[in-house]
Protein backbone atom coordinates (compact mmCIF):
# COMPACT_ATOMS: atom_id res chain seq x y z
CA UNK A 1 0.00 0.00 0.00
CA UNK A 2 2.87 2.42 -0.39
CA UNK A 3 1.83 3.27 -4.23
CA UNK A 4 -1.16 5.52 -2.97
CA UNK A 5 0.50 8.60 -2.05
CA UNK A 6 2.84 8.95 -5.02
CA UNK A 7 -1.01 8.41 -7.34
CA UNK A 8 -2.24 11.06 -5.32
CA UNK A 9 0.59 13.57 -5.41
CA UNK A 10 0.89 12.77 -9.14
CA UNK A 11 -2.58 13.18 -9.65
CA UNK A 12 -3.08 16.48 -7.42
CA UNK A 13 -0.13 17.91 -9.81
CA UNK A 14 -1.61 17.03 -13.12
CA UNK A 15 -4.64 18.75 -11.81
CA UNK A 16 -3.15 21.86 -10.18
CA UNK A 17 -0.93 22.21 -13.16
CA UNK A 18 -3.91 21.64 -16.26
CA UNK A 19 -5.84 23.96 -13.69
CA UNK A 20 -3.26 27.11 -13.94
CA UNK A 21 -2.91 26.34 -17.65
CA UNK A 22 -6.53 26.86 -18.34
CA UNK A 23 -6.97 29.58 -16.16
CA UNK A 24 -4.21 31.21 -18.08
CA UNK A 25 -5.98 30.60 -21.67
CA UNK A 26 -9.38 31.43 -20.28
CA UNK A 27 -7.92 35.27 -19.91
CA UNK A 28 -5.98 35.26 -22.92
CA UNK A 29 -8.12 33.27 -25.59
CA UNK A 30 -9.21 35.21 -28.26
CA UNK A 31 -11.83 33.71 -29.00
CA UNK A 32 -14.61 34.43 -25.84
CA UNK A 33 -16.60 30.93 -26.52
CA UNK A 34 -12.87 29.55 -26.04
CA UNK A 35 -12.39 31.06 -22.75
CA UNK A 36 -15.44 29.84 -21.75
CA UNK A 37 -14.56 26.58 -22.66
CA UNK A 38 -11.29 26.72 -20.64
CA UNK A 39 -12.97 27.93 -17.73
CA UNK A 40 -14.99 24.62 -17.34
CA UNK A 41 -12.16 23.11 -17.71
CA UNK A 42 -10.92 24.64 -15.00
CA UNK A 43 -13.52 24.08 -12.74
CA UNK A 44 -13.60 20.40 -13.54
CA UNK A 45 -9.67 20.53 -12.05
CA UNK A 46 -10.59 22.66 -9.26
CA UNK A 47 -13.57 19.45 -8.40
CA UNK A 48 -10.47 16.91 -8.83
CA UNK A 49 -8.64 18.52 -6.35
CA UNK A 50 -11.63 19.10 -3.94
CA UNK A 51 -11.52 14.93 -4.47
CA UNK A 52 -8.25 14.59 -3.42
CA UNK A 53 -8.92 17.02 -0.33
CA UNK A 54 -11.34 14.73 0.47
CA UNK A 55 -14.08 17.21 0.22
CA UNK A 56 -16.74 15.15 -1.96
CA UNK A 57 -19.82 17.24 -1.50
CA UNK A 58 -18.47 20.77 -2.39
CA UNK A 59 -16.38 18.45 -5.30
CA UNK A 60 -19.70 17.61 -6.82
CA UNK A 61 -21.76 20.37 -6.21
CA UNK A 62 -19.02 22.43 -8.17
CA UNK A 63 -19.43 20.06 -11.03
CA UNK A 64 -23.85 20.70 -10.67
CA UNK A 65 -23.33 24.17 -10.04
CA UNK A 66 -21.00 25.90 -11.58
CA UNK A 67 -19.99 23.65 -14.65
CA UNK A 68 -23.71 22.77 -15.28
CA UNK A 69 -25.02 26.25 -15.10
CA UNK A 70 -22.67 28.93 -14.08
CA UNK A 71 -20.82 27.83 -17.22
CA UNK A 72 -23.94 27.76 -19.07
CA UNK A 73 -25.28 31.12 -17.92
CA UNK A 74 -21.52 32.54 -18.87
CA UNK A 75 -21.95 30.89 -22.61
CA UNK A 76 -25.50 33.02 -22.92
CA UNK A 77 -23.70 36.48 -21.59
CA UNK A 78 -21.05 35.51 -24.34
CA UNK A 79 -23.44 35.09 -26.50
CA UNK A 80 -25.21 37.95 -25.61
CA UNK A 81 -22.26 40.26 -26.36
CA UNK A 82 -21.98 41.26 -30.06
CA UNK A 83 -18.40 39.78 -31.16
CA UNK A 84 -18.23 40.22 -34.79
CA UNK A 85 -14.38 41.11 -35.37
CA UNK A 86 -12.59 38.76 -32.53
CA UNK A 87 -9.59 39.64 -31.28
CA UNK A 88 -10.22 43.25 -32.07
CA UNK A 89 -9.66 44.44 -28.46
CA UNK A 90 -10.66 47.33 -26.29
CA UNK A 91 -10.81 51.24 -27.69
CA UNK A 92 -7.99 53.14 -25.59
CA UNK A 93 -10.94 55.01 -22.63
CA UNK A 94 -12.17 51.53 -22.06
CA UNK A 95 -8.43 49.66 -21.88
CA UNK A 96 -7.82 52.66 -19.15
CA UNK A 97 -10.57 51.90 -16.73
CA UNK A 98 -10.12 48.19 -17.43
CA UNK A 99 -6.73 48.74 -15.77
CA UNK A 100 -8.27 50.61 -13.14
CA UNK A 101 -10.63 47.74 -12.08
CA UNK A 102 -7.62 45.00 -12.34
CA UNK A 103 -5.20 47.29 -10.62
CA UNK A 104 -8.02 47.76 -7.51
CA UNK A 105 -8.55 43.69 -8.07
CA UNK A 106 -5.32 43.26 -7.72
CA UNK A 107 -4.53 45.31 -4.52
CA UNK A 108 -7.48 44.14 -2.85
CA UNK A 109 -6.36 40.65 -3.10
CA UNK A 110 -2.63 41.60 -1.80
CA UNK A 111 -4.08 42.79 0.89
CA UNK A 112 -6.51 40.00 1.77
CA UNK A 113 -3.02 37.88 1.47
CA UNK A 114 -0.74 40.10 3.50
CA UNK A 115 -3.80 40.12 6.69
CA UNK A 116 -4.86 36.51 5.96
CA UNK A 117 -4.59 34.63 8.77
CA UNK A 118 -6.07 30.76 9.17
CA UNK A 119 -8.14 29.73 11.71
CA UNK A 120 -6.57 28.58 15.29
CA UNK A 121 -8.18 24.89 14.40
CA UNK A 122 -7.05 24.93 11.38
CA UNK A 123 -4.03 22.53 11.77
CA UNK A 124 -5.90 20.34 14.20
CA UNK A 125 -8.84 20.08 11.63
CA UNK A 126 -6.01 19.17 9.06
CA UNK A 127 -3.67 17.10 11.31
CA UNK A 128 -7.11 15.07 12.71
CA UNK A 129 -8.76 11.97 10.48
CA UNK A 130 -12.32 12.19 9.27
CA UNK A 131 -14.32 9.95 11.49
CA UNK A 132 -15.19 6.58 10.30
CA UNK A 133 -18.53 6.31 8.42
CA UNK A 134 -19.12 10.25 8.78
CA UNK A 135 -18.98 11.35 5.38
CA UNK A 136 -18.36 15.33 4.25
CA UNK A 137 -21.88 15.75 2.87
CA UNK A 138 -23.19 14.26 6.65
CA UNK A 139 -20.91 16.49 8.52
CA UNK A 140 -22.19 19.45 6.71
CA UNK A 141 -25.58 17.97 6.94
CA UNK A 142 -25.61 17.94 10.66
CA UNK A 143 -25.03 21.94 11.29
CA UNK A 144 -25.62 23.62 8.48
CA UNK A 145 -29.52 23.45 8.91
CA UNK A 146 -29.50 24.26 12.73
CA UNK A 147 -26.17 25.71 13.96
CA UNK A 148 -26.01 28.28 11.22
CA UNK A 149 -29.74 28.47 11.09
CA UNK A 150 -29.51 32.43 10.44
CA UNK A 151 -27.01 31.49 7.33
CA UNK A 152 -28.79 29.54 5.79
CA UNK A 153 -31.65 31.50 5.69
CA UNK A 154 -30.20 34.25 4.93
CA UNK A 155 -28.74 32.39 1.71
CA UNK A 156 -32.16 31.35 0.64
CA UNK A 157 -33.17 35.25 1.26
CA UNK A 158 -30.24 35.91 -1.35
CA UNK A 159 -31.57 33.59 -3.48
CA UNK A 160 -34.87 35.34 -3.70
CA UNK A 161 -33.69 38.29 -4.42
CA UNK A 162 -31.88 36.89 -7.47
CA UNK A 163 -34.95 35.26 -8.69
CA UNK A 164 -36.35 39.33 -8.67
CA UNK A 165 -33.22 41.22 -9.67
CA UNK A 166 -33.21 38.72 -12.54
CA UNK A 167 -36.61 38.78 -13.68
CA UNK A 168 -36.64 42.39 -13.16
CA UNK A 169 -33.61 43.03 -15.05
CA UNK A 170 -34.21 40.97 -18.23
CA UNK A 171 -38.27 40.21 -18.43
CA UNK A 172 -39.76 42.64 -21.99
CA UNK A 173 -42.96 43.34 -21.95
CA UNK A 174 -44.54 40.45 -23.93
CA UNK A 175 -47.45 42.08 -26.16
CA UNK A 176 -46.59 39.76 -28.60
CA UNK A 177 -47.33 37.04 -26.76
CA UNK A 178 -49.96 34.41 -27.83
CA UNK A 179 -50.97 31.77 -25.04
CA UNK A 180 -53.55 29.59 -25.33
CA UNK A 181 -56.18 29.81 -22.80
CA UNK A 182 -57.64 26.18 -22.69
CA UNK A 183 -60.72 26.42 -21.02
CA UNK A 184 -61.37 29.00 -23.66
CA UNK A 185 -60.94 26.56 -26.37
CA UNK A 186 -62.67 23.77 -24.92
CA UNK A 187 -65.53 25.37 -23.70
CA UNK A 188 -66.43 26.35 -26.97
CA UNK A 189 -70.30 26.05 -28.27
CA UNK A 190 -69.85 24.29 -31.61
CA UNK A 191 -73.59 25.22 -32.24
CA UNK A 192 -72.29 29.38 -32.40
CA UNK A 193 -68.97 27.85 -34.28
CA UNK A 194 -70.27 25.54 -37.03
CA UNK A 195 -72.37 26.08 -39.31
CA UNK A 196 -73.77 23.01 -41.30
CA UNK A 197 -75.04 24.52 -44.80
CA UNK A 198 -76.32 22.64 -47.69
CA UNK A 199 -75.12 23.82 -51.39
CA UNK A 200 -76.71 23.68 -54.21
CA UNK A 201 -74.89 22.18 -56.86
CA UNK A 202 -73.20 24.99 -59.43
CA UNK A 203 -74.59 28.11 -57.13
CA UNK A 204 -71.47 28.37 -54.18
CA UNK A 205 -72.45 29.81 -50.96
CA UNK A 206 -73.16 33.30 -49.86
CA UNK A 207 -71.48 34.57 -46.48
CA UNK A 208 -72.68 37.38 -44.11
CA UNK B 1 -8.69 9.25 3.47
CA UNK B 2 -7.04 6.77 1.72
CA UNK B 3 -9.79 4.75 1.64
CA UNK B 4 -11.92 7.54 -0.18
CA UNK B 5 -9.16 8.02 -2.56
CA UNK B 6 -9.45 4.53 -3.60
CA UNK B 7 -12.78 4.80 -3.95
CA UNK B 8 -12.02 7.23 -6.50
CA UNK B 9 -9.45 5.19 -8.39
CA UNK B 10 -11.62 3.57 -11.00
CA UNK B 11 -12.52 6.60 -11.70
CA UNK B 12 -9.13 8.04 -12.13
CA UNK B 13 -8.28 5.05 -15.01
CA UNK B 14 -11.53 5.93 -16.59
CA UNK B 15 -10.46 9.56 -16.76
CA UNK B 16 -6.73 8.37 -17.84
CA UNK B 17 -8.47 6.07 -20.43
CA UNK B 18 -10.88 8.27 -22.15
CA UNK B 19 -8.40 11.34 -21.86
CA UNK B 20 -5.48 9.12 -23.57
CA UNK B 21 -8.09 7.73 -26.29
CA UNK B 22 -9.58 10.86 -27.59
CA UNK B 23 -5.85 12.33 -27.88
CA UNK B 24 -5.04 9.16 -30.14
CA UNK B 25 -8.16 9.21 -32.05
CA UNK B 26 -7.86 13.27 -32.56
CA UNK B 27 -3.95 12.91 -33.08
CA UNK B 28 -4.20 9.88 -35.31
CA UNK B 29 -6.77 11.48 -37.36
CA UNK B 30 -4.76 14.77 -37.21
CA UNK B 31 -1.49 13.30 -38.46
CA UNK B 32 -2.06 10.98 -40.49
CA UNK B 33 -5.30 13.11 -42.88
CA UNK B 34 -4.27 14.41 -46.08
CA UNK B 35 -5.68 17.82 -46.05
CA UNK B 36 -5.01 20.80 -48.37
CA UNK B 37 -7.78 23.47 -47.12
CA UNK B 38 -8.30 26.10 -49.27
CA UNK B 39 -10.59 29.81 -48.71
CA UNK B 40 -13.49 27.95 -51.08
CA UNK B 41 -13.57 24.84 -49.08
CA UNK B 42 -13.09 26.68 -45.60
CA UNK B 43 -16.48 29.15 -46.32
CA UNK B 44 -19.64 28.59 -44.94
CA UNK B 45 -22.07 26.36 -47.19
CA UNK B 46 -25.53 27.32 -47.27
CA UNK B 47 -27.14 25.10 -50.34
CA UNK B 48 -25.26 26.53 -52.84
CA UNK B 49 -25.62 30.23 -52.56
CA UNK B 50 -23.28 32.83 -50.40
CA UNK B 51 -24.23 32.95 -47.17
CA UNK B 52 -26.67 35.49 -46.20
CA UNK B 53 -25.57 36.50 -42.56
CA UNK B 54 -23.24 36.00 -40.15
CA UNK B 55 -23.36 32.90 -38.01
CA UNK B 56 -22.54 35.46 -34.96
CA UNK B 57 -25.32 37.45 -33.41
CA UNK B 58 -27.27 38.47 -30.55
CA UNK B 59 -28.57 36.01 -28.64
CA UNK B 60 -31.90 36.69 -27.04
CA UNK B 61 -31.69 38.00 -23.04
CA UNK B 62 -34.69 35.09 -22.18
CA UNK B 63 -31.88 32.48 -22.45
CA UNK B 64 -30.20 34.60 -20.20
CA UNK B 65 -33.11 34.20 -17.82
CA UNK B 66 -33.51 30.83 -18.01
CA UNK B 67 -30.11 30.17 -17.16
CA UNK B 68 -30.17 32.23 -14.23
CA UNK B 69 -33.69 30.82 -12.95
CA UNK B 70 -32.37 27.32 -13.57
CA UNK B 71 -28.98 28.21 -11.61
CA UNK B 72 -31.34 29.52 -8.47
CA UNK B 73 -33.13 26.10 -7.91
CA UNK B 74 -29.77 24.01 -9.17
CA UNK B 75 -28.56 25.69 -6.05
CA UNK B 76 -31.84 24.58 -3.39
CA UNK B 77 -31.06 21.21 -4.81
CA UNK B 78 -27.70 21.33 -3.91
CA UNK B 79 -29.15 22.45 -0.17
CA UNK B 80 -31.12 19.44 -0.64
CA UNK B 81 -28.93 16.96 -0.53
CA UNK B 82 -26.85 17.09 2.90
CA UNK B 83 -30.07 17.88 4.62
CA UNK B 84 -31.59 14.74 3.46
CA UNK B 85 -28.21 12.99 4.44
CA UNK B 86 -28.78 13.70 8.14
CA UNK B 87 -31.93 14.15 8.46
CA UNK B 88 -32.76 11.70 11.39
CA UNK B 89 -29.90 14.00 13.11
CA UNK B 90 -31.41 17.34 12.90
CA UNK B 91 -34.66 16.40 13.98
CA UNK B 92 -37.81 18.84 13.86
CA UNK B 93 -34.99 21.85 13.98
CA UNK B 94 -33.37 21.19 10.83
CA UNK B 95 -36.83 19.92 9.26
CA UNK B 96 -38.27 23.25 9.71
CA UNK B 97 -35.35 25.16 8.88
CA UNK B 98 -35.26 23.63 5.66
CA UNK B 99 -39.26 24.59 5.25
CA UNK B 100 -38.96 27.77 5.65
CA UNK B 101 -36.28 27.93 3.35
CA UNK B 102 -37.83 25.96 0.57
CA UNK B 103 -40.97 28.29 1.71
CA UNK B 104 -38.75 31.63 0.42
CA UNK B 105 -37.53 29.89 -2.70
CA UNK B 106 -41.31 28.79 -3.32
CA UNK B 107 -42.76 32.95 -2.84
CA UNK B 108 -39.82 33.66 -5.57
CA UNK B 109 -41.35 30.59 -7.99
CA UNK B 110 -44.46 31.57 -7.76
CA UNK B 111 -43.43 35.57 -8.14
CA UNK B 112 -41.49 33.72 -11.48
CA UNK B 113 -45.08 31.99 -12.50
CA UNK B 114 -46.89 34.90 -11.95
CA UNK B 115 -44.74 37.55 -13.95
CA UNK B 116 -44.65 34.94 -16.77
CA UNK B 117 -40.95 34.73 -16.72
CA UNK B 118 -41.30 30.90 -17.47
CA UNK B 119 -43.56 32.02 -20.77
CA UNK B 120 -41.57 31.40 -24.23
CA UNK B 121 -43.77 33.33 -27.15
Amino acid sequence: MTFQIPIALITFYAFASILIASAVMVISAKNPVHSVLYLILSFFNAAGIFILLGAELISMTLIIVYVGAVAVLFLFVVMMVDFKAPGEGLSGSLKIVAGLIGSVLICETTFLFCTWQSSPFAKEGLTNPMPEGRTNAHSLGDILYTDYFLLFQVSGLILLVAIIGAITLTLRDRTRSRTQVISEQVGRDPKETVVMVKVKSGQGVSHD
Amino acid sequence: MDALLIEYLPILIFLGVAISLSIAMVGIAYFRSTSAPSDIKLSAYECGFAAFDDTRFKFDVRFYLVAILFIIFDLEIAFLFPWAISFHKIGWFGYTSMMLFLGILTVGFIYEWKKGALEWE
